[in-house]
């Protein structure tokens, strides 16, 4: 599986799109991945954590959004869910002329991230909080 | 505060492979990016397909391998450039992995360049390469089942190659059970049934390739 090299490429990404956006810690990193794409879930959470060690990402939560992949017969029109393994009959009419569709997607959605402002506020409550 | 980002999480690998992409286009050379099961027949593949391409047409080949020149060995015997990438673990190609290998090669002498990508239905079918086809080699006794196991390999095939068609019988493979799990992800794509073997259908697949040279 390429899960480390796909994980590398979340990492990467996130941290672009933090920097770009001058945050000073990612909290959550938000992917979309379709459900043929091969990708295991636990596998990418478990190189994140290694890999976003000592970065600004360290901590942050993989927010999993799956896309089905559909099926579509092509004698009754009838559309449906699949999954790995592939189905190769139509349930409602018999029908072997499938055609799949979707369910492709490996993409970083968006990322939740603390920026500099909300970090001083953060820092400023705590002072105040401290000296009352 | 929430950012938006929608980018592909290969997209590093992407960029490497769009300007691996205009070297080819620059030298005008045809690149395959060959995946399938490991022993499913590549490198046989590219030996009959060299066997039978036109005097005037060279062909070159880059070979992915865990570890080893065994298969880069085979190729070089016959007198065709090659050069091995070992990934030294790693399951499939990338695009960088094919920058570092080009200046060895002879682009501007080659028509045709056989990428050899480690053999596995799974991760390679992830990581472009910067090739102008992507074709998959099947073999009998894999079992008829694999697009529908193996959907994204299959699902982004620009021909997909049948091998050793003369065991078709022997592991009861039911060719039509497998053309129809490849075309419902896949519609239009070309399925050459072969045998490296006999080389029973390989004037076929060449005849494909020839016609998509530039």
């Amino acid at each position: 599986m390429h899960e480390l090299p796909a994980t590398q490429g979340i990492l990467s990404v996130a941290l672009e799109a933090a920097q770009q956006n001058g945050a000073r810690r990612i909290t959550a990193i938000d992917l979309v991945i379709g459900e043929l794409a091969g990708v295991l879930d636990d596998s990418v959470q478990f190189y994140f954590d290694i890999l976003s060690k000592d970065t600004i990402a360290q901590g942050a939560v993989l927010r999993f959004r799956r896309e089905p992949a559909s099926a579509t017969c092509g004698d009754c029109g009838h559309q449906f869910p699949v999954e790995v393994p592939l189905t190769a009959v139509c349930p409602v009419c018999g029908g072997i002329r499938l055609h799949i569709s979707g369910g492709r997607e490996f993409f970083v959605e968006s990322i939740e991230v603390e920026d500099e402002d909300s970090s001083s506020e953060g820092d400023s409550e705590r002072e105040r909080s401290g000296c009352g | 505060m929430k950012i938006p980002v929608v980018k592909e999480i290969l997209s590093a690998n992407d960029q490497v492979a769009a300007e691996n992409r205009a070297t080819f286009d620059a030298t005008d050379v045809l690149v395959l990016n060959l995946m399938a099961s490991p022993g499913a027949g590549k490198t046989s593949l590219i030996l009959s397909t060299a066997d039978q391409l036109p005097e005037e047409i060279c062909p070159g080949v880059i070979e992915g391998d865990l570890a080893s020149t065994i298969d880069a060995d085979t190729i070089a015997a016959r007198g065709i450039p090659v050069v091995q990438i070992n990934t030294g673990g790693s399951c499939h190609l990338d695009a960088p992995m094919i920058r570092t290998a080009l200046p060895d090669l002879p682009l501007a002498e080659m028509d045709l360049l056989f990428i050899e990508n480690v053999g596995n239905l799974v991760c390679p079918a992830g990581f472009a390469l910067g090739a102008d086809l992507a074709v998959v080699v099947a073999s009998a006794p894999e079992g008829h089942d694999k697009p529908y196991k193996y959907p994204s390999m299959f699902a982004s095939a620009d021909a997909v190659v049948l091998n050793k068609a003369d065991l078709l019988e022997v592991f009861e493979f039911d060719v039509d059970y497998f053309r129809r799990g490849l075309e419902m992800l896949n519609p239009d794509v070309p399925l050459f049934v072969v045998s490296c073997r006999t080389g029973d259908g390989i004037k076929d697949w060449v005849a494909w390739l020839l016609s998509r040279l530039h």
